[in-house]
Formats: C-alpha cells, structure tokens, sequence
C-alpha cells in the first residue's frame, strides 16, 4: 500500500499534464477562458440531487401541484448554480510576480494578482499546488487581490511549483469549478548557510594585486536586483527586461575593504551539500564585511568582486553546482 | 468526528463572515408554519436548538455534549412515537424532520454539518405545501427558500463579509433564471394518477364534505362552513336559483334514524330524453373531499372519464377525490327518470323499519285513506309541513329516542336533513316509493371570474318520490318550510338566525366593499385552483391538447420537455458567453481600422508603411473635401494612442468623429 501511494500522485500528475497538454506555460499573465475551466458536482451537489429525488417522490405520492413547483424550482436552481459557478471564475487575471530567491529550509513565496474585470465580485477562491495547502481569497469586482502560495523549500536548486490550481464552489457549494494554472516559472534555492567552527572565515590565500576601481567618481556597477515599488526608472537593466520579461534594476555600489579567494578545496572534508553550504556561509560573511571576495570552485572562477550581483552570482552558482542541465537555467 | 485530526480548510464553517446565523435564521423562517400543523413543542424545541446554537455562535453558549444530543434524539423520537404512534406517515415524518433539522443544527461544526442543515430546511419548506397550498402559504414559501438560498450563497462566500444585497441579489438572480425551466418541468414532467404507495389516513384528517351517511346532524356541520365544495361554469346561461340542485349520494336504506346508500350498481343506461328539452353543459372544479362521489347539476346525461353512473343516479369515480379534480358534464333539469320501477327496486324504495316511527307511520296511513291519488297525498303532506308550525333552523334541540316522530310530533324545528328524512319515512308509509338525495342546492355567482361558488355551507337534502308515469320526481319539503332557502339561499333563510355561519355576518356587518373584496379573491383562489393545484394527467392532457400536441404520451411529454429545456439552456448559454465574451484587444486599434476600411472604400488605400499623419496628409492633398473630419480624426486618434493620459470620454468622442467621415 504504501508503495502505491507516490505512484498515485504521480499518475495525478500525469493525468492532470494529460488534461492540461494544449495548455502551454504562460509566462506571465494568464486570463481564464471558458475552455481551460473545468467543473464537477460536489459531494453536497449528489446530496441534494439526493433529496430532490425524495421530494419528487413526496411530490408524486401525493399529487401536491406546490411540492411539484418547489422540487422543479429547486433542480433548476441546482442547475443554474452550475453557471454560476463557472462564472466565479471566468476571466480572472492571473500575473505572477517575480519570486525573491531564498535558502535552503526557508519559505518560497510566490506572489500572485488576481484582477477580476467583471462587475461580480468572486467569492470563495482556493489556490493551491498540487499538495500544498490551499490559501483561500477572493476578488471585489474590478479589483484585484494579492495571493501569496508559500512552499517549503528542503533542498537547493531551482524550485518550481508547477501547476497550480485555482478552484471555488461559490455560491451554492453544489459545483466545484477548477482551472490548472501553469506559469514558466521557478525560484532558485540557495545551499542552507552553515557555519563553520574549524576554519576561520577567510582561509583563502591572497593573490594578486587589489584592483583598480573602474569607476572614479566613486560608484561601481554591482549587478542587478529584482524590481521593486518606488525604485528609480533610471536604473531599470533593459536588455534584462527584453530578455526575461521581468523588471530588474542595475545597482551601484561602492567598493571597501580587502580582497580575498573563497576556495573550495580549501574547505574541511565533507559530503557535497555540506561543503556547498559552508561555502554559502562563507559567501555571506565576506559580503557581510563588505569585501571584495572571489569564488574558486571546480571547474570555475570568479574574479573577486564586491556587491549584490557579485553575490547572487556567487550564490546561484553555489545553488546550481552539479546539478542537472535541465533542472537549472 | 475526531478532534485530533486537523480539518481541512474548506470544511471549515465560515466563522467571521456570520453565515450560520444566516443558515439559522433562514431555518427558523422555513420551520415557523408547522406552528399550525404540529403540537406546540415540535417547533419550541426546534426554535430551542435553533438558539442554542446561536449563542454558540456568538460565543455566549457551549455547544452541548455529546450525550445530551443523543439523549435529546432519544427522547424526541419517543415523543413522536407517543404522539402518532408511529415514525412514518405525514405528520410524524414532519415532526421527526422539523426536530431533527433543530439538531443537526446543535452539532454542526463543519461546513459539511451547515449544507445538510440548509437542505434539510428546503425540505421543510416542502412539507408545508402538504398540509396547505393556499397562496398565502405558498408566497411565505417563496420567501423562505429565497431565505434559505441566500443562506446557502454566504456559507460558500468563504471567509470575507458578502454585502447582505449581495448575498440576496443573487439568490434572487438565481432564482429568477430558474422559473423558466421550473415551468417547463410542472407542465410537462409526465403525471401519475394515483399515490405511489398508500396514503397515510392523517392525511384526510380536516377534509369537509358531504358523508357517505346521513343521521341527523351530519349536515349541521357543513353548514358551518364557508370553504368551497366546488366551482362550476357553465357554457351557457347557469340556470335559476332554484333549480340549482347539485345532487350528491342518493341514499335508499333507513335503519330507523340513519340513511345510507345501497349497494353501487351501475346504471343500465344513461338517461335518454327527447331532444327538445335543454341541455345544460357546464364544468366543475371539485375540492377534494376524500369521498368518491362527484357532484353533478340535478340530473347528469353524461359521465366523465374514470367515473360510473350509479342506478340512483349519482356519479361515482373510480378513486377518493384527493386534489382538486375537474369534469365537464351535461345535464337536464326536467327528465323521466326511470319510466318503469322493477319490483325489487320498488320494494327497496317502500322499505321502512316496522318498528320505526309509529306514529308517522299511523298518520302516513291515515292520509293514504283519504287520498287515493298520490300527487293529492304529496300535497297533503307538503300542506302539513307549511300549516303546522314547523319552523327551520340550524340549531334544533337534540333528537334522541325516535328522530323521526320526536321532529315531527315534538320538536318540528330543524332543517333540510330532518324534513327530508320524515318526509321519505312518510312517503314509504304511505305506499309511495321514495328516497333522500343528498347534495347542495344554490351556489353564489361570481360576475368575476363567471364561475358559480358553491360552498360547503350550501350542503342539502331533499326527496325524490317514484310516480306512474312521471318516474322519479324532486320533491324538496324544506321548500314548504322556509321557500326563501330555495328560492334566494340559505344566507336569505337565516338572516338575523345566531346559528348563521361566519361568512354571512361578515358580509353583513362590512358591506358591498367586503363583497367586493370576496370576490376578487375567490375568482383568484378559482384559477389558483384550478390552473395550479389541480394540474395533474388531465389538466395536462387539457393543455397539450389546446396546443395540438393531444396524442402525446409520456415518451413524447418527456423529449418535449427535454427539448424546450434544451431550447432554455441554449438561450442562456448565448446571453453568458455574450456577456463574459473577452474583451476587445485593442479597442482603438479596432476603430481605426473601421476608419481604414471605410477610407478603402472610397478607394483611400492605406500603405502599410504609412503613419497616421502621414496617410491624412495624403488624403486631406488627394480629397480636400474629406481633409477637416479625417484630419480631426487622426488627430485625436493619435493624442490617444500616443498621448500621455487616455481618457475614456474621448475615446467616445473619436467614435463620432469617425461617423462624420463619409466618403
């Protein structure tokens, strides 16, 4: 039995790719058309067809014209309500914001807004991944409303959370209607940070010279970061936004302290995922002290930098290192 | 349930947004008319629990243990049990689901609990419609599933506060987008007959009619009534008051103080008369009453469908009238029934106890010796009634020992039962073959709705004697006493009587405005009766046949009422995909191709390099009479398409700037 149960949810998980398959990934906004909504009775829809059975019968048996009105009204209302359950959530809007990087055993959080352009408003939302936790909300009419999915994170690597789906049984509870939900989207986890005790921080040797900064009036490019509200137009990395179809901005930052190698063969033995997160731990001090710190790894180097792109790079590296082609960008 | 396991978001009860307050509230409206039809405690019980669990809610109260709920099931089941003695049947089934909608209430902690409880309360809402279908009745009804529905819509609201006109605009919406189909499925959702299984006896319990005997007193009740026997319209002229003598059972056996019908022998043949005499053809919408007899105007010529003519000459149906039925029939005031007596129908109509009423019998005797004819002996004893001080009244005293010597040498007051019975027993003294037939006589014209009401207040009985030659004729000795009660009804007979039924002092005391009003609403309660209530296989088969579908069976019914639901279904389903239809990508795109195609018409060719600008410079060069409105056009439609704000009242005015481009 307890072999079975992974191979069911991945036979879900084929089913629902199967239903899905002309449903390409969106990349960013996705509207909910009539064709990719899909709707089911409840188990309260089978009860109260249940008992509207029984009231036929009741109807019936004693030839009572108004018992014969009610149950007809109420089997046309149980059927009007399949419309409008469908109709919660017709043409709602989804856009994904970009999801913030995190570590290891953090929460990811993907942040979405839902706009609803209809004059009803839609109640009794449901988000939810394929085995989270659903995240109820709903949407006034021509608003828009925020959902956060959290999704635990455990290893490092590229986190995708894959379909989603968006349900409600709004307003009789006699219908469930659903939609898959299926953005290209993913969120890089970085190694867990682990201290550690037997090494001082900055074990790599110097080498060379400190160089020169490339920029005399004091300021550096220092990599790009995700957008945010009330950031500057003027530091919007364009070519980044032509390539991903996401915001970024180009930060500058300033240049202080010393210089030094993060070296990987200078870390104390242990497995790989150890070692990737004492060196991610290494990374973030060195950033922590504001040096200019380079990363020495198998197969790669990185000239000592400073800043934030200097270290989301660092970081990303350690995120992706030896990690399938396919599983990382 | 248990505690232990954690519940699942969506069967958690929505706790901040008050639905269950709303679930109560709209139980506590479904419940409150069993009120009237169920003892007392059944529905304080359920308000009980209906509170109970309303202070749960608002956290004033706990919610009550488990044992509690088991011993209060217990214990209400066996109330029940005492009280009908049974779980089944109409009223306990009732008083078993009021009380136990009330618990299910009291142990409702999941959303799964609360939507039982709201479709329990639909099923409520049903059972009223069996103990009265009134329109009243049914427009509470209507708001208590409106109630209940907009309920249901804030238990699925999730966890946000719905606006309360929300809530109920859409349940109104709802409701309203499903009256069509409602329709569809009453008028064509195939009809049976009969009940499915038996009827529960309670179900008759409060029916008025005629009885299927007649002691005295029997009619007394009736008489007390002012609820409709029946209503009739006729094709043509209804015929005088007086000859409004709607007959009922025909009863030929006496026992010495009760009257009952012979055995149900179908008559041989219908009655025939030459054809010059009148036909009157009219159509009855009888209440049901539980018996199966139905009512005709004096004698009927024809017999509706499921119905026998019995030898006295009533009709019969084949089954109890349980709702509302309808006949049309012909019938003829002035007949020849049964020309030659046989000598065993004969013998039954002389039959009379020996040792019943003596001293009737004596004077019954006393008379034949001096007439020999019997029309001269008829008159005689019509002449006693009207010399002798007989008096008619609806309270007479109490007739014990000999009710027909005691009423006619004693107390001689009484009315239409007590003079027919003594007239009949003085009749079969005398050697004249006679019956009681009993049934209504009158009926009050409604200009209205052109229909006649006959209430169970105009209950009857008068007598029937069996002469040479003239075959059974009505001889109705009330008639003798008071004529007004033939003549004008019994309201006239009764007028300033104590005894006079509700109905007559009302219309006294408030007047013509009164009447008015009694008659509109009578001429309503006529068509809700007879269109709503009464719509079963024949009204059905009525209406089909209007609409040239009369040889439909229910194959046919079933793929008709599949197919105009279908024709509904489709109708709404092209109003929802046109109003949720997607949004037009870019309006303004679309308009000024509309602008393009209207220019390409006049043979204004846009070049696809060419810009805006560019294309009405062109135009305004090549048609300097098409420059100004292409010019203003282009103008405004560049400052939207490229201008820093876009505002959507000039988005309009681009739209009639483009109507002004005629080529």
């Amino acid at each position: 039995m307890k072999a079975l149960v992974p191979d069911r949810r991945r036979l879900r998980e084929w089913f629902i790719t199967w239903i899905t398959r002309r449903q390409l990934p969106e990349g960013r906004t996705l509207r909910l058309h009539r064709r990719c909504i899909y709707i089911l009775p409840t188990r309260q829809g089978y009860t109260f067809a249940l008992i509207l059975l029984v009231m036929l019968l009741g109807a019936i048996n004693y030839s009572n014209s108004m018992a014969f009105m009610l149950t007809f009204l109420l089997a046309a209302l149980g059927a009007n309500a399949m419309w409008h359950t469908h109709r919660n959530l017709l043409g709602l809007r989804i856009t994904r914001r970009p999801a913030q990087p995190v570590f290891a055993g953090q929460t990811a959080q993907f942040v979405y807004t839902v706009e609803n352009p209809s004059r009803v408003a839609r109640r009794g939302l449901l988000l939810e991944t394929l085995d989270g936790a659903p995240v109820p909300f709903d949407v006034n009419p021509r608003g828009e409303n925020q959902v956060t999915l959290d999704l635990p994170t455990r290893r490092r690597g590229v986190l995708r959370p894959g379909r989603l789906r968006l349900h409600g049984r709004y307003p009789m509870g006699l219908f469930r209607a659903w939609s898959w939900l299926y953005f290209d989207e993913s969120v890089l986890v970085y190694p867990k940070p682990l201290p550690m005790d037997q090494a001082p921080p900055f074990a790599g040797q110097d080498e060379g010279e400190s160089r020169e900064r490339t920029d005399p009036a004091g300021e550096e490019f220092a990599g790009v970061r995700g957008y945010q509200p009330g950031d500057s137009p003027r530091h919007l990395d364009w070519k980044a936004l032509a390539r991903t179809g996401d915001l970024y901005i180009k930060q500058f930052g300033e240049v202080s302290g010393g210089q030094i190698w993060l070296d990987w063969d200078q870390l104390p033995a242990g497995d790989l995922e150890t070692r990737l997160s004492m060196m991610c731990h290494q990374v973030l001090q060195a950033q922590g002290q504001g040096l200019r710190f380079g990363l020495r790894m198998p197969g790669l180097a990185l000239e000592p930098e400073t800043g934030e792109a200097h270290q989301r790079r660092c970081l990303e590296y350690l995120a992706c290192f030896a990690l399938p082609a396919e599983s990382c960008p | 349930m248990s505690a232990a396991a954690p519940m699942r978001l969506e069967d958690r009860l929505p706790g901040r947004s008050g639905a269950l307050l709303w679930v109560i509230a709209a139980t506590g409206v479904a419940i409150g008319p069993h009120l009237f039809n169920q003892p007392v405690w059944v529905v304080l019980t359920t308000t009980l629990a209906l509170a109970w669990r309303g202070g749960v809610h608002l956290g004033r109260l706990p919610m009550p243990p488990r044992w509690i709920l088991v011993l209060l099931t217990v214990l209400m089941t066996g109330l029940v049990l005492g009280r009908y003695g049974t779980l089944f049947g109409r009223d306990a089934g009732v008083a078993l689901l009021v009380l136990m909608t009330g618990l299910k209430l009291l142990e409702t902690r999941t959303y799964r609990d609360a939507m039982l409880v709201v479709f329990l309360g639909y099923f409520v809402i049903i059972t009223n419609f069996f103990y009265s279908q009134e329109i009243p009745v049914a427009l509470y009804m209507l708001v208590a599933v409106f109630a209940t529905t907009a309920a249901l819509v804030r238990l699925n609201a999730g966890e946000a506060i719905q606006p309360v006109r929300e809530s109920f605009g859409l349940a109104g919406l709802m409701l309203g987008q499903a009256v069509p189909v409602m329709i569809i499925l009453f008028l064509l959702f195939p009809r049976l007959p009969g009940p499915l299984w038996g009827m529960p006896q309670d179900s008759t319990t409060g029916v008025t009619g005629l009885s299927d005997s007649m002691s005295p007193g029997s009619i007394s009740q009736l008489l007390q009534s002012d609820a409709p026997a029946f209503r009739v319209s006729f094709t043509d002229d209804p015929p005088v008051p007086a000859q409004r003598y709607w007959r009922g059972p025909v009863f030929a056996h006496f026992d010495g103080r009760t009257w009952r019908a012979g055995r149900e022998t179908e008559v041989d043949a219908l009655p025939q008369a030459p054809d010059l005499e009148r036909v009157v053809t009219y159509t009855i919408n009888l209440e049901p009453h539980e018996r199966r007899w139905l009512l005709a105007l004096d004698i009927p010529v024809s017999v509706p469908p499921d119905a026998r003519m019995i030898e006295d000459h009533y009709l019969v149906s084949s089954r109890p009238v349980r709702r509302l039925v309808q006949y049309t029939l012909a019938s003829r005031t002035d007949l020849i029934l049964e020309p030659e007596l046989s000598e065993a129908r004969r013998r039954q109509a002389l039959n009379l106890p020996a040792r019943a009423a003596p001293r009737a019998q004596a004077l019954a005797q006393d008379w034949r010796s001096r007439h020999e004819d019997d029309e001269a002996l008829i008159r005689t004893a019509l002449g006693h009634f009207n010399e002798e001080p007989f008096f008619y009244t609806l309270s007479p005293p109490r007739l014990e020992r000999d009710p027909v010597d005691q009423f006619l040498f004693e107390a001689r007051a009484g009315f239409c039962e007590h003079y027919a019975s003594a007239f009949v027993v003085l009749m079969r003294a005398a050697g004249i073959p006679a019956r009681v037939v009993t049934g209504y006589q009158g009926g009050e014209y409604n200009r209205l709705g052109n229909y006649l009401l006959v209430r169970q207040s105009d209950a009857h009985a008068w007598a029937e004697v069996w002469l040479q030659g003239r075959g059974w004729v009505r001889v109705d000795p009330t008639a003798a006493v008071s004529p007004e009660r033939i003549e004008s009804g019994i309201r006239a007979a009764l007028s300033g009587d104590l005894g006079a039924p509700d109905f007559i002092r009302r219309s006294l005391d408030w007047g013509i405005v009164r009447l008015q009003w009694a008659l509109w609403r009578d001429s309503i309660d006529y068509y809700w009766s007879g269109w709503v209530l009464a719509f079963g296989p024949e009204r059905q088969g009525e209406l089909l046949e209007r609409l040239g579908l009369g040889r439909l069976d229910w194959r046919g019914m079933i793929t008709l009422m599949v197919a105009l639901v279908g024709v509904v279904v489709l109708v709404f389903a092209a109003i929802f995909l046109w109003r949720n239809r997607l949004p037009v990508a870019d309006p303004l795109a679309v308009v000024y191709r509309h602008f393009c195609r209207r220019l390409a018409r006049g043979g204004l060719t846009r070049a696809p390099h060419e810009p805006p600008m560019d294309f009405a410079r062109r135009i305004a060069r090549e048609r300097p009479e098409l420059a100004e409105p292409v010019m203003a056009f282009t103008r405004e439609y560049v400052a939207l398409r490229y201008g820093a704000s876009p505002d959507p009242e000039r988005f309009g005015r681009l739209r009639g700037l483009l109507r002004r481009i005629r080529v």
